[in-house]
């Protein structure tokens, strides 16, 4: 139990933003509506999404200098849920672009930028799959990890940063940290990027855990 | 002139009706005390799902236990 403390503050986390996400005062904002309350979700999912490609480049940069087999599956692993929390993201993000801009997907650079991101991951998984060697695979992986999360960086939180932008915080478009001037959504919110950035590091490390026992089975 | 200073006027007018148009919030919703009920429908379905992981949790640390005795 005492390793697991982090697991429960995420339960905690994660029924405090559901409860509170829809009962608290949000923003009266002409279009958003009560809309504005998918901060607490759709954000959170990218939130959590480059929390694990974080955690996946480190274990690659570990896997490069140590060799070890074992951060090779982490840093895998960490890509797989994180391409999971991102599907999410762009999901949740059409349909709420669907109600608010009147479209499921326009040609936005944020959305683009994020659509690209995915692509991006999708080949790595693909790129380490197509590999049969071991050793190979987790060094050809971890190098082209390296470029991937660049590339996110670049096409996430850079170039939309640059342009015009129709997704909030993008192209002099206010992010929503300039409406909740009152603080009562950032009593919400950074709970709820804490709770689903939990979440994820958890599916992953069932995911490893599950991966190595079919290792060690299969010896 | 006379035109283009009527759709002046005419824009302006419509600039402060839209400022002054209260923006539509579910606060119908809310003052019949409907919303509880989606609060405990996802309440429902989150703590489900928390409880399925922790169950996946569990299964795995078992698992993890059998094999080192082995």
């Amino acid at each position: 139990m005492k390793k697991n403390w982090w697991k429960i503050i995420c339960v905690i986390f994660l029924l405090y933003t559901v409860v509170a996400g829809f009962l608290i005062d949000v923003p009266h904002l002409p279009i958003l509506h009560e809309t504005i309350r998918n901060q607490f979700f759709h954000v959170c999912m990218w939130f959590a999404m480059m929390i694990l490609f974080t955690v996946s480049i480190l274990y690659s940069i570990l896997h490069l200098s140590s060799g070890k087999q074992e951060f090779d599956l982490i840093a895998s692993e960490a890509t797989n849920t994180g391409i999971f929390f991102g599907t999410l993201g762009l999901i949740t993000g059409s349909i709420w672009a669907r109600f608010t801009w009147g479209t499921w997907w326009t040609n936005d650079v944020k959305l683009n930028g994020a659509a690209i991101t995915m692509l991006t991951y999708f080949a790595y998984t693909v790129l380490r799959n197509a590999i049969t060697d071991d050793q190979k695979r987790g060094k050809v992986a971890a190098v082209y990890n390296i470029f991937a999360y660049v590339m996110m960086f670049v096409f996430i939180l850079i170039y939309p940063r640059l342009s015009d932008s129709l997704h909030p915080g993008n192209g002099g478009n206010p992010g929503f940290s300039k409406y909740d001037l009152d603080n009562t959504m950032r009593m919400v919110f950074y709970p709820a990027v804490i709770g689903w950035s939990l979440l994820g590091i958890w599916i992953m490390t069932l995911r490893i855990r599950i991966q190595k026992l079919k290792t060690q089975s299969e010896l | 002139m006379k035109t283009f200073l009527l759709s002046f006027f005419q824009i302006l007018v419509s600039c402060i009706c839209f400022a002054q148009e209260p923006v539509e919030m579910a606060d119908h919703l809310r003052a019949s005390g409907k919303i509880y009920v989606v609060v405990a429908v996802l309440l429902t379905i989150l703590i489900g799902i928390l409880l399925l992981l922790i169950l996946i949790d569990r299964k795995v640390s078992n698992l993890e236990k059998k094999l080192k005795q082995k």
